[in-house]
């Protein structure tokens, strides 16, 4: 009796074990691919870094050659997208979960946005080109550019959003309801503050999506080569992650280089992006608690 | 624990001595007829029951009796819940709070709330206090407004331990300290009713013992309700108890008949420890 029990137990625990092990190994792999990709990435493009580099403007003559216009493009476009996407997307979500009657519509609405995240990004290239660009008439600009990204990332921005704000304890709105409060002031004054770490978070995770959309910019017809920087919402542009594409389809492997310290540049804005967002989230995780 | 200040009595209340005896009070809450659903299923039939001002009237029975239910019908809180239904008419002053054009927001200035799970915001104890006072714009300006947060921090004698850390998170606070936060807070709008869902019940003896002290204080400018599952906290702070079952009103009467000499025997069943 006693030996079966133990024979039980030490079958458990090697499961345990074993789980365990498969873990780490699972995130071993993905770690010694992402440090390899890194270190190469590194290697070619750290000595092309260069404040010239930075300052010019794409050229035929890749020592030349620069990320000014696409860096500048990817910034722009990328705030754009930000202004655009994230009062439509927090508002859309806030209605969705505070105002709205939870019944069928509401769920079928649900369900669609759920499946909008899933639409792959050259759909959305399509719908700004006929849409924007087109229909509306903004031609190939910063513009046209962000608000095909604001579409492209509005479903995840909304369903994060939610996410948050259901996290936040049905005891706190009631104790704003119970004093007197409408629904707007216990939103705005109780449930938002509550769930900003979390509506953050879905916003870093969007924006940075967005900012490295290819696709669709390619697609609704963001130019591939740009001797300037784009200085309104009307100019044609380019993006990051376009001109990497660009040099990376020359033959010269100068160009190489110049697409691998491009990819640096580009990370370099995704961590920067993504060390202001955390800023703001534990700042207010700090004030929440 | 004598709360140092009290609230001044509002004007339109007649204000009853703060006894317990001499000839019977004048009712605040007038309940006819009420009838409660949650989607399909009746959690509430057919109450009807007065409820008087500046008295401590009591909710007991058992857990699922609807007497918390019953409780969320007096400020509406149910109405936050989907897919519920009332019937019947709930008067306050004689005015029905379910009728047309009614104001819920401003009937839950009127008529205040204090919940099971003390549930103070995420702030700094003064925020908390401070909160309804603003949302509902009922001070002109910061002085103002410091003051009747000490004032209702004092009626919720709690004023003596926070005054030197009013900048402090309210969740730092033992949970007595927050519940009695949670009454400052309900306090500081004034309202005319104060209900209470069993505030006690997550609470030690000794914080248990002082919020009963502080209702007992309270009822002088307050018309009470309280639930509660305890039947000698009923039976210590109540001036009327009221027995519910299975969504019920089975009795009602002053608390001395209902422990003493119960009509029903239901009643006397649930108050003597047979069931419950």
């Amino acid at each position: 009796m006693i030996s079966t029990l133990l024979t039980g137990r030490a079958r458990r625990v090697l499961g345990d074990r074993l789980l365990q092990a498969l873990g780490v190994l699972a995130l071993m792999l993905a770690l010694t691919t992402l440090v390899m990709l890194l270190y190469d990435v590194a290697r070619d493009g750290l000595s092309r870094l260069s404040w010239q580099f930075l300052t010019s403007f794409p050229s035929r003559r890749p020592e030349e050659a620069g990320i000014l216009a696409a860096l500048v493009g990817s910034i722009f476009v990328i705030a754009l997208t930000a202004l655009i996407a994230i009062p439509l997307g927090v508002a859309a979500a806030i209605h969705l979960e505070e105002y709205e009657q939870k019944g069928r519509l509401t769920r079928l609405i649900e369900i669609n946005i759920a499946n909008l995240a899933g639409v792959p990004s050259i759909i959305y290239g399509l719908l700004g080109l006929g849409l924007f660009v087109r229909t509306m008439g903004m031609g190939r600009s910063v513009l046209a550019g962000a608000a095909t990204l604001a579409l492209l990332v509005l479903p995840v921005v909304i369903l994060s959003t939610r996410e948050a704000l259901r996290a936040v304890p049905g005891s706190l709105r009631e104790a704003s309801y119970a004093l007197g409060a409408t629904k707007w002031q216990t939103v705005w004054h109780q449930v938002l503050p509550h769930a900003m770490p979390g509506i953050l978070t879905g916003l870093i995770l969007s924006l940075s999506r967005a900012v490295g959309e290819t696709a669709p910019l390619i697609t609704i017809g963001a130019l591939t080569y740009v001797p300037f920087a784009p200085d309104s919402i009307w100019s044609p542009f380019t993006v990051l992650p376009i001109q990497i594409f660009n040099w990376v389809s020359r033959p010269q492997a100068e160009f190489a280089r110049n697409a691998a310290a491009g990819i640096v540049v580009l990370l370099v804005l995704l961590l920067a992006m993504n060390a202001v967002a955390i800023y703001l989230r534990d700042r207010y995780q700090k004030r929440v608690a | 624990m004598k709360p140092e200040t009290r609230l001044a009595p509002l004007a339109d209340v007649v204000r009853k001595g703060g006894g317990d005896e001499g000839e019977a009070p004048p009712t605040k809450v007038e309940v006819r007829g009420l009838n409660f659903y949650y989607g399909a299923k009746r959690a509430l039939e057919e109450i009807t029951v007065s409820i008087p001002a500046h008295r401590v009237t009591a909710f007991i029975g058992p857990s699922g009796c609807g007497k918390s239910t019953f409780l969320r019908t007096l400020n509406r809180m149910n109405d936050i819940i989907p897919a519920t239904r009332v019937e019947g008419q709930v008067l306050i002053d004689g005015e029905n709070i379910y009728g047309a054009g009614q104001d819920v927001v401003e009937l839950r200035r009127r008529v205040g709330m204090v919940f099971q799970k003390s549930n103070p915001f995420p702030k700094s104890i003064f925020e908390n206090v401070a909160y309804g006072l603003r949302i509902n714009g009922l001070v002109r300006n910061r002085g103002e407004l410091r003051e009747r947060v000490e004032e209702s921090l004092r009626a919720a004698a709690i004023w003596d331990e926070v005054r030197d850390r009013l900048q402090d998170s309210a969740l730092a606070l033992s949970g007595g300290q927050q519940q009695r936060l949670c009454i400052a807070r309900a306090l500081a709008i004034r309202p005319e009713i104060l209900l209470m869902d069993e505030p006690a019940s997550a609470l030690d003896p000794i914080a248990t013992q002082r919020i009963e002290e502080l209702i007992y204080h309270l009822k002088t400018d307050y018309t009470i309700v309280i639930v509660t599952h305890n039947m000698q906290q009923a039976a210590r702070v109540s001036d009327y108890t009221a027995f519910f079952w299975l969504g019920r009103l089975v009795e009602y009467g002053p608390t001395d008949r209902i422990f003493t000499n119960p009509a029903e025997k239901l009643t006397e069943d649930y108050v003597t420890g047979r069931f419950g």
